[in-house]
């Protein structure tokens, strides 16, 4: 049985692909930010209190611009909207912990821990191994949130170094690659994966990011639709033999 | 009122509304049940956000889509799918991936 200190270390790992191209995405937020004229301490407070990327770094303009709260709170709202979504898939796996761990690993489901975290999640395992995989998500969660910090704070007072020409950031999308294409485990996911990811290609120009949610939107119905389509298949040939 | 305050008031606002994002379904589960066809469907929400959120990033530049075959981020993508599929292993994705963008890049220098 893994304990909860492997456990912790193994989501630590699985998170490290990932730094190659969030640690550079940290680093254009922190100097991005104090260009635009946002003082350090609000810079760094986001990443801390906001911990959500791409909402740090719409944000961080519309602060500049003293946008109404209001439509600041509403434009984060719109923009994190897909972690309801986190929420919800990762929930059931949760569900006998303390509150206080439900408030910790909330505050930590990012895109990165998610992605990691649930791939753990699915894998099929004992009982026995299954009660300690909180912690695999607490190790990706901390592991992400002090490199953002520490990105932060070196964009803030150093700038953004990283050659753009490395393409650090495009570790981002290729360790997705890794974690989605062995979860294709049948038609009706290839095409939900498909169609989400057009989709996303299609709504890109909708605002605050909300195409995001409407293309996962679109490919969850279409691999649901599937889904009942192929049991309904089987339960058809299913009487046939039945019958015979 | 002041305005630093209101800008940490603010700050503050968006944490609580990101936090409660991401707190909403582990809050309530347990509490209510989730209907099947809602639990089965999101099966589907790793799959599918995540591939929504990846194409975009490999296919599109300064906010147009690219869609010259010659694209090396959407070359470099096809590769790591297909190294995904048959090695199932993140860093030999990541790797490939990487070192396929690299080289067409430097090629079409």
């Amino acid at each position: 049985m893994p304990s909860p200190r492997s456990e912790f270390f193994a989501g630590a790992r699985a998170e490290l692909p990932l730094l190659l191209g969030v640690v550079p995405f940290g680093l254009i937020y922190g100097a991005l930010a104090v260009q635009l004229g946002v003082p350090a301490t609000i810079t760094q407070a986001m990443s801390a209190v906001i911990f959500a990327g791409s909402a740090q770094f719409i944000a961080a303009p519309l602060i500049v611009a003293s946008t109404p709260a209001l439509v600041l709170v509403l434009t984060v709202f719109v923009v994190n909207l897909r972690h309801m979504l986190y929420s919800a898939s990762v929930a059931p796996y949760l569900e006998k912990l303390s509150p206080l761990w439900k408030v910790a690993l909330a505050y930590l489901l990012t895109d990165e821990a998610y992605a990691v975290a649930i791939a753990h999640f699915y894998k099929p395992g004992e009982a026995c191994a299954k009660k300690q995989r909180h912690w695999f998500l607490l190790g990706a969660g901390v592991t992400l949130w002090s490199f953002w910090q520490v990105s932060t704070a070196i964009g803030i007072f150093i700038g953004a170094r990283v050659p753009p020409e490395w393409s650090l950031d495009f570790a981002l999308p290729l360790t997705f690659i890794a974690i989605v294409v062995p979860m294709l485990k049948n038609r009706a996911y290839v095409i939900a994966a498909i169609v989400a990811a057009i989709g996303g290609v299609v709504a890109f120009g909708l605002p605050y990011k909300l195409g995001y949610i409407v293309a996962s939107g679109f490919g969850i119905a279409v691999g649901f639709v599937l889904t009942d389509s192929v049991s309904h298949e089987i339960r058809d040939q299913q009487t046939r033999l039945e019958k015979q | 009122m002041n305005a630093t305050l209101n800008v940490w008031l603010t700050l503050f606002a968006c944490g609580i509304v990101t936090f409660l994002l991401r707190f909403s379904f582990i809050a309530a589960h347990g509490r209510v049940t989730m209907p099947r066809w809602f639990t089965r469907a999101l099966t589907f929400v790793p799959v599918a956000v995540l591939s929504a959120i990846t194409l975009p990033e490999i296919l599109m530049q300064n906010d147009a889509v690219n869609f010259a075959l010659l694209n090396p981020k959407l070359i470099a993508g096809s590769v790591a799918v297909v190294v995904a599929w048959r090695t199932k292993n993140v860093w030999a994705t990541i790797a490939t991936g990487m070192a396929a963008l690299w080289t067409i890049q430097y090629l079409l220098k």
